[in-house]
């Protein structure tokens, strides 16, 4: 479920933020190799992450992480909570 | 001599392909979206004289806890092959995360030298690396490169092939402040003893909890993971220290002069704003798939033909007769446009090459003609050897055409955005939307689409798209199109190009509606996770776009020289001689060998509409073309030009049977057999979608899991294929089945959903 409006300080999950919010990763809730992939990929604790784009359904979502971009779903960004510390217009 | 061996490894999208190009002047293909290399290749390095330099290109890894198969492939080869040197190819301008896989492979035994490749566009991009910093905070050689510009790369194989002699301590920096190197030291310790190569790298992956660790050394993982109270936590605090590491020590190391790249609008942004934008990017996709096909095989360019037609009144153009003739033959007749309108590039591109190919089975035709050769001969080379293998040739253009729009898509990063844009509505169907590269590719050719279903994650979503793949219409079942649908339209008076669409639309309906029945049934699964990088848009490079096309070429031609002649000569030589090896002229064509085969498999199409209902004296060729697809689906039509030119002249008259596009060979068998509309149709749509060719049925025996799914596949495509020829025959010939047939297929449907979801519910209860 979508946040109607995505405040800073509070923490959600990745599906949950609006467009354009930026925020550090505090926890990754996903088990065995969906895990691994988050983390290989830079999906860490402490990591700040950009939600830049939905795509035309709504899903996928498109990241900025680690100075490059990152599709992934809306299921699998349900497992990664973020702590939001800014929220932009796009 | 001695050999060196030397492995690329990196991430997706690295470079890595272009490298080994560069450095072995291979050809391999390269594309840019994660995932092009999906074996591994090897080559010579030839600026090296002491010793053999071999070069292995590995598909791309993000890491060596492997995701999908192509990975393992790295994984396996590095740890089993052991390579002399691996040279570690990294993105330079994506730092962070290339390095955390080199942060595994530096806890490895085997010597590594760094190659930070693209370093050019660091630079333009006005980025200073500090390149000794990092050598000396890594201890491992770093050789800036430009892979596509070549600079530096014999530095870079000679630096390598100097570490290869060396002994090569693995490190693990990473944890060297941290409460964990306590632990590691101690697995370590326990994987010393048992003198097992790369200790360090195999302690780490077990104290991580890595699936293949604990399948292979299961003894030793399991001492191992009683140091670590959970190795979930193991595993998020390694990635985690990982990655800090690298970030900590390398900002240090790089200097921007501009603003955070996130911060502003890129030129890759920009593009992307339109192509993925919310609501222009489908119509953008259909757009651009439109363009591709419209341009590669219509024969009316931007309706042009049809405008200018409906404002005159009459066909514009009154046909374009060539400026050569050979007695009556005109062989670049329509080249440039026929009465339908202005032909797209593609077709002008294959009438050049019929009209080549045309002249010189012409001329040896003149040939045995002046020299009164014995009918055989003229019958062998000019209607057996030359037509069966002309008509693959003309076909070349138009598909190594189709094949560049691909490449072209697919270099500029545009496919991945594809892939986000699709997966919404492929997961409907229960496979993610990388499964629309594959399936795509499945339009030129199966064979390279079925062996990149590598890139998807899961066993299942593989087999779904490998079995869907051939139901796609591919390069060499258009000429089946091409010459039923003019067929049809010139002997029922239709639409040519509709009754195409209307193939390609049933062909892409029974995929579609076999992926969701596997889905339910047999391939039930949960939807694999999709995380994809999307590589930034970049203009591709014509000298990479040529190596991929003649790379084709040379496949298609050596199909057509070998396989495709020699089902040609033995389609031709059966077709011609008795079970008595005698030789029979065309008038008694249906004493050969080849019909009495033909007709006693006949039969079993007669629900098909192309059995018994149709004349036993010459339909049994439909039989025939129809086995003769399972050699190369080229031979589809090449088989029935054969035939039609030994037909009796009856039913020939005034048609151009030797025509390559094989539409006056279709009409005269029309006309010798009385095959109904309903029955030439259900030929077309049993062809496309019945057993691909040897090739694919090759590639898919090798791509699938065991050959239990290999078995059930050939019966799936052969059970589908039936089925849906049937339905098509029936319905079109006596439209009353449809009322059967319809709610049938609409019943079994409603049921597997309701019963699925009933069981769901169970579940989850």
């Amino acid at each position: 479920m979508e946040v109607k409006e995505t405040k800073k300080g509070e923490t959600y999950l990745l599906s949950e933020v609006s467009i354009g919010s930026t925020g550090t990763i505090t926890k990754i809730n996903a088990e065995g190799r969906l895990r691994r992939r988050i983390l290989d990929m830079g999906i860490t604790p402490n990591t700040q992450i950009f939600l830049r784009k939905k795509a035309p359904l709504g899903d996928p979502l498109e990241i900025t992480i680690r100075g490059y971009e990152l599709t992934l779903r809306k299921e699998e960004a349900s497992q990664i909570e973020i702590k939001v510390t800014d929220v932009r217009e796009v | 001599m001695k050999k060196v061996v030397i492995a690329l490894a990196g991430n997706p999208n690295s470079g890595k392909t272009t490298l080994f190009n560069a450095l072995t002047g291979a050809t391999a293909h390269v594309g840019n979206w994660p995932g092009v290399t999906v074996e591994k290749r090897t080559g010579i390095f030839k600026g090296y004289k002491n010793e053999t330099v071999e070069i292995v290109d590995l598909p791309g890894i993000y890491s060596l806890s492997p995701y999908t198969p192509e990975e393992v492939i790295t994984r396996n080869f590095i740890l089993e092959e052991k390579p002399d040197c691996i040279i570690n190819v990294i993105d330079a301008t994506n730092l962070e995360r290339n390095l955390y896989m080199t942060s595994q492979l530096l806890e490895m035994d085997i010597p590594l030298v760094l190659a930070f490749n693209m370093i050019d566009i660091v630079n333009d991009n006005h980025v200073q690396l500090d390149i000794k910093g990092m050598e000396k905070l890594l201890n491992v050689p770093i050789i800036p490169v430009s892979a596509l510009r070549n600079s530096h790369l014999n530095d870079l194989v000679l630096k390598a092939i100097e570490e290869s002699k060396k002994v090569k301590t693995p490190s693990y920096s990473w944890a060297s402040d941290t409460k964990i190197k306590k632990i590691i030291e101690e697995a370590i310790s326990i994987y010393s003893k048992e003198k097992i190569d790369n200790p360090t790298f195999h302690a780490i992956k077990a104290l991580e909890g890595d699936e293949i660790e604990k399948e292979k050394n299961s003894k030793l993982f399991s001492q191992v993971c009683k140091l670590v109270k959970s190795s979930d936590d193991f595993e998020v605090e390694s990635a985690n220290l990982r990655y800090e590491y690298i970030t900590k020590n390398i900002t240090s190391l790089k200097k921007e002069e501009k603003t955070k790249i996130s911060e502003k609008l890129t030129k890759s942004d920009k593009i992307d704003k339109v192509l993925t934008n919310k609501w222009a990017a489908i119509p953008i996709l259909v757009l651009i798939m439109f363009l591709v096909f419209h341009l590669v095989f219509s024969e009316n360019l931007f309706f042009i033909g049809s405008i200018a037609g409906a404002i005159k009144g009459e066909d514009p153009f009154s046909g374009y007769g060539g400026l050569i003739s050979i007695g009556d033959y005109h062989p670049f007749e329509d080249l440039f446009y026929s009465s339908s309108g202005i032909n797209s590039p593609g077709v002008i591109l294959t009438n050049f090459v019929n009209g080549i190919t045309g002249m010189i089975t012409q001329g040896f035709r003149l040939l045995f003609e002046t020299t009164s050769s014995p009918e055989w001969v003229s019958g062998l080379i000019c209607d057996g050897i030359l037509g069966g293998v002309f008509a693959v040739i003309g076909f070349l253009p138009q598909i190594l055409f189709l094949f560049m729009f691909f490449a072209i898509l697919e270099d500029s990063g545009y496919m991945a955005r594809v892939a986000f844009v699709l997966d919404r509505i492929f997961r409907k169907f229960g496979v993610s939307g990388r499964a629309f590269i594959p399936m795509i590719m499945g339009y030129g050719c199966a064979v390279p689409a079925i062996i990149n279903t590598r890139t998807l994650s899961s066993d299942k979503e593989r087999i779904k798209t490998i079995r869907a793949i051939p139901l796609f219409v591919c390069g060499a079942k258009l000429p089946i199109l091409v010459a039923c649908c003019g067929c049809i339209a010139s002997v029922f008076n239709l639409q040519s190009d509709l009754i195409a669409l209307s193939i390609y639309v049933i062909a892409f309906a029974t995929a579609v509606i076999s992926v969701i029945v596997m889905n339910n049934t047999t391939m039930k699964e949960d939807v694999p996770p999709f995380i994809m990088e999307l590589p930034s848009y970049h203009l591709p490079m014509a000298k990479s776009l040529l190596i991929h096309i003649w790379d084709k070429a040379k496949h298609f031609l050596k199909k057509a020289s070998t396989i495709i002649l020699t089902s040609t000569i033995i389609v031709w030589l059966l077709s011609h001689l008795t079970w008595s090896w005698e030789y029979v002229s065309e008038e008694d064509i249906s004493l050969s060998i080849l019909a009495s085969l033909g007709m006693f498999i006949q039969p079993l199409f007669t629900p098909l509409g192309f059995g018994y209902q149709i004349s036993r004296e010459f339909g049994w060729t439909y039989t025939v073309a129809t086995i003769n697809g399972i050699v190369a689906k080229e031979n589809v039509i090449s088989t029935l030009n054969v035939i039609a030119s030994s037909l009796p002249s009856t039913f020939i008259g005034n048609l151009d049977v030797g025509n390559e596009n094989g539409i006056d060979a279709l009409i005269a068998m029309y006309e010798s057999t009385n095959i109904s509309l309903g029955g030439i149709y259900s030929f077309i749509a049993f062809n496309v979608l019945t057993i691909p060719c040897f090739a694919t049925l090759a590639t898919s025996k090798a791509e699938l899991p065991n050959k239990k799914y290999f078995i059930n596949s050939i019966f799936f495509w052969l059970g589908v294929s039936y089925f849906v020829s049937m339905s098509l025959y029936l319905t079109i010939d006596f439209i009353w089945p449809i009322g059967i047939i319809l709610p049938l297929v609409i019943g079994s449907v409603a049921f597997l959903y309701f019963y699925n979801k009933k069981n769901n519910l169970k579940i989850e209860e």
